[in-house]
């Protein structure tokens, strides 16, 4: 049997908004992973930090702060520096704008769940998508 | 059928009630027979049992005088003034912040131009932490979901050309309010302004903070040192303004029932009055200027019945916890906003609807004013256009539906009176259960309301997925659809602008007097001496936000959440 997929979820800035983070992190650990949640005012590098000594399979991001083209790149450079890029990144929240999420999609951002985002669908996504050895 | 009074008493309750037993088994039971209900449970948002009908029975408890009394008079359900809106209309208070001071002005001075008639000021999420613009942790956040307010020039910037001493602002900043409202005081010296003059409101409701909006700074317990300085100042000092707005709205938003958001308001509220108290103050010296913040949600029935109970169920505590003795401390003013977590990013028009039922409930609930959110809320801040739209919402209710023509009118609904009975009752469960916790501190500490909230947030979420919460355009009535609409963002410039004002501020002021002032903040952070006079001189010497609050987090700390979910 395989082992359970291993979730962080962050809160990277200084948003305080935690009740989305609050209810995946609930709805993945109910579809049968292992779920981290970091609590608030993370920084970039406290993330990945975590994510790498968690040994996570998963990285949920949950930004809702407008801060999310400043936190995501970074995030993702300092993945790639501590070559972990293998590990899946999912950010959510208030990131509504085509233009931006069309960027981060480029940059390699594999998705990102806007508001009203059904639970089910998170947990399909990293269901099919995380790549656990 | 003897029975033909609205409120029969006695044996009548009985023939009454013998009455509907017989309606049920025939009646309604014939009908039931060839079609059944929609559904087989039906509940109120928050997941109270909503019955099918409600009559004199229901409400055969409540004794007049005793539990709705008249408008201005104790225990204030039906209304805090003896004229409510037929005197004066509710304050349309339209929240806006977003870049620098001067951008916020500019918006500040549209919503007046429309008819506004308060201001409230968002800040972004460096100030609310306590971070200056120019801090590594501010970077991609300034002026991005609020106003960015550092120091004195940039108040100044925010509140240019309005005049401070003919309109009330309200300020929606908690750990940072003392060096906030320093500020506006410092202002208005400026302006030549007495304090006297001054009408406003901080929201400094650090509690809630732990629980909701999470813009928490100190632990909660050194910090009650700055509850206490401020109230014995304002007090003093500043008699129109309400030095604290101990405010349910986020606690709701987070994912709380409506009970909860009542229950660990008015729970909070009785910790904050304990601290007055603390502080040396009569009751009656401070409590008339303590004021609330409720959210207002879709479900019209339960939100009305929510802001009568709260009236009716602080009045007693303050009077029976308490010993209030002036009318005033026992007559509770709140401040409603429209509930962000109803609105929708799919199908965004819808949110004007929505927003309109919720600001009725807050209206017929009897709000001092309002806030309506812009049909953009679930994706950004709000352009001018929703703000217009949210404004004429409030507008309409007012000047054209009659709605503020009579006094509390859905006083006296079998189904109203109950539901207000139920909520304070449910509510005062909690304020028990509070106490013998071991008191407001001690629950959040243990991690009690935010586990509460977490519960009920997940369950509001789980039952929007099964489809028993319908939710318009969003699992019900569903369209294919792009986001085609204009989102408001701030001018990134704006950031820059800010970040490169306050590095300037910092290195032309006077340091050495600067830093004398935040070490004298440091002293009285922890002895009896009140601190808000020198936080006063220190942004008057322009300290920044960030150094004051760096000061006191030297002394107090930080607060570490315990995260759970």
């Amino acid at each position: 049997m395989l082992r359970p997929i291993k979730v962080l979820i962050a809160k990277p800035g200084l948003d305080g908004h935690d009740r989305g983070a609050k209810v995946v992190s609930r709805a993945l650990r109910d579809a049968g992973m292992e779920v981290i949640y970091t609590g608030l005012f993370q920084t970039p590098d406290e993330v990945v930090e975590a994510a790498l000594q968690e040994d996570v399979d998963v990285l949920g991001l949950s930004i809702l702060s407008g801060a999310h083209m400043t936190l995501i790149p970074r995030i993702m450079d300092l993945l790639k520096e501590n070559k972990a890029e293998d590990i899946l990144l999912v950010p959510g929240g208030t990131i509504v704008q085509k233009e931006e999420i069309n960027e981060l999609l480029a940059k390699g951002v594999p998705v990102v769940f806007g508001p009203d985002t059904p639970l089910e669908q998170i947990v399909t996504f990293i269901k099919e998508n995380a790549k656990i050895a | 059928m003897a029975v033909n009074k609205l409120n029969p008493q006695g044996d009548e309750v009985q023939e009454i009630r013998e009455e509907a037993r017989r309606w049920e088994t025939t009646t309604l039971q014939q009908f039931l027979a060839k079609k059944g209900e929609r559904k087989t449970e039906f509940k109120t948002l928050s997941g109270l049992d909503r019955g099918r009908l409600y009559g004199p029975a229901d409400v055969a408890n409540l004794n007049y005088m005793e539990d709705l009394g008249y408008p201005g008079e104790y225990p204030y359900t039906r209304g805090v003034y003896p004229t409510m809106y037929r005197g004066q209309i509710w304050t349309h208070r339209q929240i806006a912040g977003f870049g620098t001071g001067e951008d916020t002005n500019e918006r500040f001075r549209f919503l007046l131009a429309q008819g506004q008639t308060g201001l409230s000021v968002d800040f972004d999420f460096p100030t609310l932490v306590g971070y200056d613009s120019d801090h590594p942790r501010s970077e991609g956040e300034v002026g991005k979901v609020g106003v960015a307010i550092d120091s004195l020039p940039d108040m100044e910037a925010l509140f240019a050309g309005i005049p401070l001493d003919q309109i009330s602002t309200s300020m929606t900043i908690n750990f940072p309010a003392p060096i906030l409202y320093a500020m506006y005081l410092a202002l208005a010296d400026k302006r030549g302004i007495a304090w006297d003059k001054l009408a406003g409101t901080i929201q400094f409701d650090l509690l809630k903070e732990y629980i909701g909006q999470k813009s928490f700074v100190f632990p909660p317990r050194p910090s009650m040192k700055l509850i206490r300085d401020v109230f014995a100042f304002a007090s003093k000092h500043t008699p129109r303004w309400n030095f604290i707005n101990v405010s349910g709205y986020h606690t709701r938003e987070a994912g709380s029932t409506a009970v909860q958001e009542l229950a660990f308001t008015l729970g909070a509220g009785v910790h904050y009055v304990e601290e007055g108290i603390r502080a040396g103050l009569d009751v009656d010296q401070f409590a008339p200027r303590v004021s609330f913040f409720f959210n207002s949600q879709i479900d019209f029935f339960e939100e009305v019945a929510k802001f009568r109970a709260a009236r009716r169920l602080w009045a007693r505590l303050m009077k029976e916890r308490f010993g209030a003795k002036k009318p005033e401390s026992m007559r509770m003013r709140f401040h409603t906003q429209t509930a962000g977590a109803s609105c929708t990013a799919r199908q965004p028009l819808n949110n004007i609807i929505r927003t309109t039922i919720e600001a009725m409930a807050a209206v017929l609930g009897g709000t001092q004013s309002l806030h309506c959110n812009g049909y953009d809320e679930a994706l950004s801040i709000p352009t001018e256009h929703a703000m217009q739209i949210a404004l004429r919402t409030q507008q309409i209710i007012a000047e054209e539906s009659g709605m503020g023509d009579i006094i509390d009118p859905l006083g006296g609904s079998y189904y109203i009176e109950h539901l207000t009975n139920q909520m304070e009752q449910e509510a005062m469960r909690y304020i028990e259960e509070i106490d013998q916790r071991g008191g407001y501190i001690q629950c959040i500490e243990d991690n009690y309301f935010q586990q509460e909230v977490a519960d009920a947030a997940y369950a509001f979420q789980r039952s929007k997925e099964s489809g028993d919460l319908i939710v318009v355009g969003v699992n019900k009535h569903t369209i294919e659809e792009e986001l085609t609409m204009e989102i408001m963002t701030a001018d990134p410039e704006s950031a820059r602008k800010q970040t490169e004002r306050t590095k300037r501020l910092k290195e032309t002021r006077d340091n050495l007097r600067v830093n004398q002032l935040l070490s004298d903040i440091k002293r009285a952070a922890t002895s009896e001496e009140n601190i808000v006079p020198i936080i006063l001189d220190a942004v008057k010497a322009h300290a920044t936000e960030g150094d004051i609050i760096q000061a006191l987090k030297e002394v107090y700390g930080e607060y570490q959440e315990k995260p759970i979910f």
